[in-house]
């Protein structure tokens, strides 16, 4: 390999999702100092001038390195716990870190009615509070109610729904969201119906909900599409509704080069959750919606173990 | 302690068989059903149930509910059910019967999975006995605060947050709720914290009230005897003896009649 080829596979090795191990061991490994210097002087997103004339790592890239390295090993273990313990860790992990309201929301919602008991029994297990109560001290925002009451949900699971009331509360959901663009927008999040319904009903009656909305209120929009100044609704509509876009979605923003660490982490959490659940589906959506294969799509972003192992589990379903 | 006598090992098919008996002829054997039924823990009686439709392959439930009437087949047919489907039964029963204004309390007491530890934050107890006091200070009784420390917190935390309340006010928190008599949601909560703190005294309430005064509420009286007779029923016995100087057993027979009575002393620990 040329050098400048091993300068650009060596940088390629650093960025992005995980490490590629085999690279780092069979360039870096052989390079004498002059190499490794020489590569220190050229990568100026890692290193950086020290005024005592040395080329010193950059503090931010040697902490995402640790991230990096912890990638596959932080895949493996969320993969095999007990999908009631891993919920729980992630809701608990969300509540305390931000609070991140997205991944509260996505569990919530993504769940079968049974899954989310036991993700709340585990939780009991493992903290020593309920999810209800912890996140109701813990929250003081508009989001507190809503997401108190999606967590607490154990949703009808039959074929059964009742297309006239779910008409009347397309309407009812149309009409607080008309209310709430008039005056202070946020109070959408605490309104009582659209609490109620999203937190209650179950999940077919939300899609036929959906479905009305769309054809007999506005003839036009989707409900997720009219909720735009209202991403945590959106969040809950898009979950309950129309999970595999929501997850294909997700993907697709976190499978990116320059994003935070916690948009890097939605990659793991959202392909070990559903690699047995629906990620045939995320696939196809992925492919409608973006034009290419989440295959190829993590090819690019992902490196060495930690892209085999998640190309791995999206392959499960194929067979 | 529970009021119920039953054997040990029964035999769910002799017992099938017994029912079947009772069922046929010119009316329906009740004295029968009740020495049976009467005496038959759960477990015993999904057997029987089990037996029954092995047997005849009929629901011996259905069956109860075409033979029997009135507040005895309320009572037979609240006792044969699993205790899951019973609370589902009287659920049911009870959100149709009562319009419910504001529903976000009661949905937020039935939905929230409570932690089950005996653990006990005491300064938590200290801070939201606090939250309750300004609360009810200002007359916010359905202020979200109350809702979340009353609905969300473990068993074990909300007590201790409500003697809290007691050591700091005199009373306890139920006497500085009783504003607006009418107020539905008030007497809810009051009700949620009876429960919560001395369910036997509750119930035993719940009993006095069902037979004092003109006639008896029967609807109450079963709900009670048919759900604690396995459980506590003896316990919230020796308190109304207590409370009324009556034991509880002369009262009920004083107020109810017919195979109905002769159920509920059954199920009282009468031996016939």
């Amino acid at each position: 390999m040329a050098a400048s080829d091993e300068f650009g596979t060596l940088t390629r090795a650093f960025s992005g999702l995980g490490v590629d191990e085999n690279a780092l061991i069979s360039i870096l490994g052989k390079w004498h100092p002059e190499q490794r210097q020489l590569f220190r002087k050229g990568s100026r997103d890692f290193f950086i001038e020290d005024e005592r004339q040395f080329e010193r790592w950059d503090d931010r890239h040697v902490l995402q390195l640790r991230h990096e390295f912890l990638r596959l090993k932080d895949a493996i273990v969320l993969w095999t716990m007990h999908p009631w313990e891993r919920d729980a860790r992630l809701l608990k992990e969300s509540l305390y870190k931000g609070p991140q309201y997205n991944v509260l929301i996505e569990i919530a919602c993504t769940r079968s009615p049974e899954e989310l008991l036991g993700a709340r029994r585990a939780y009991h297990s493992l903290f020593d509070h309920s999810i209800e109560e912890d996140v109701a001290f813990h929250v003081h925002t508009a989001e507190k109610k809503l997401l108190v009451a999606l967590l607490s949900a154990y949703r009808y699971e039959g074929t059964k729904v009742n297309d006239e009331i779910a008409k009347l509360e397309a309407q009812t959901v149309w009409n607080a969201i008309r209310e709430g663009g008039t005056g202070n927008r946020k109070e959408l999040l605490e309104d009582e119906e659209i609490i109620r319904i999203l937190s209650t009903r179950s999940k077919l009656h939300l899609k036929a909900i959906y479905k009305h909305y769309k054809e007999l209120i506005t003839g036009n929009n989707s409900l997720d599409e009219e909720l735009d100044g209202e991403p945590r609704i959106k969040e809950t509509v898009q979950c309950l509704c129309t999970p595999q876009a929501y997850f294909s979605q997700v993907l697709d923003e976190s499978l990116k080069y320059n994003v935070d660490e916690i948009s890097k982490e939605s990659v793991s959490r959202v392909i070990v959750t559903r690699a047995d659940v629906d990620m045939k589906q995320i696939k196809e959506a992925y492919h409608t919606k973006y034009g290419l294969h989440l295959s190829k799509k993590i090819e690019d972003v992902a490196n060495g173990n930690y892209k085999d192992f998640l190309l791995t589990l999206l392959a499960r379903g194929d067979h | 302690m529970a009021t119920l006598i039953c054997p040990d090992h029964p035999s769910p098919v002799a017992d099938a068989e017994a029912l079947r008996k009772a069922f046929q002829g010119w009316g329906t054997d009740e004295k029968a059903i009740i020495s049976i039924l009467g005496h038959r823990n759960p477990i015993q009686r999904k057997l029987i149930r089990q037996a029954y439709e092995g047997l005849y392959e009929e629901d011996l439930v259905k069956r109860l509910e075409s033979e029997l009437s009135g507040d005895f087949e309320k009572a037979i047919y609240r006792w044969i059910l699993d205790p899951e489907d019973r609370d589902v039964v009287l659920l049911n029963v009870a959100i149709k019967k009562t319009p419910i204004p504001d529903y976000r309390f009661l949905v937020a007491l039935v939905s929230i999975y409570r932690y089950k530890g005996e653990e006990i934050n005491p300064r938590l107890a200290n801070s939201e006995a606090d939250i309750l006091h300004s609360a009810i200070k200002e007359k916010a009784f359905n202020h979200d605060e109350v809702v979340r420390i009353i609905s969300t917190r473990s068993k074990a935390q909300v007590l201790a947050t409500l003697n809290h309340y007691k050591d700091s006010h005199g009373s306890s928190i139920t006497k500085f709720l009783r504003d607006d008599p009418s107020s539905d949601y008030l007497i809810a909560l009051r009700t949620t914290i009876r429960c919560l703190t001395d369910h036997q005294k509750y119930y035993e309430k719940v009993i006095r009230h069902a037979l004092n005064g003109p006639g008896t509420d029967e609807e109450s009286l079963t709900r009670v005897v048919v759900t604690r007779a396995e459980k506590d029923l003896k316990d919230i016995k020796n308190i109304f003896h207590k409370r009324n100087s009556v034991p509880l057993d002369h009262a009920v027979a004083k107020d109810t009649s017919g195979d109905y009575k002769a159920f509920l002393l059954t199920l009282l620990g009468n031996q016939d």
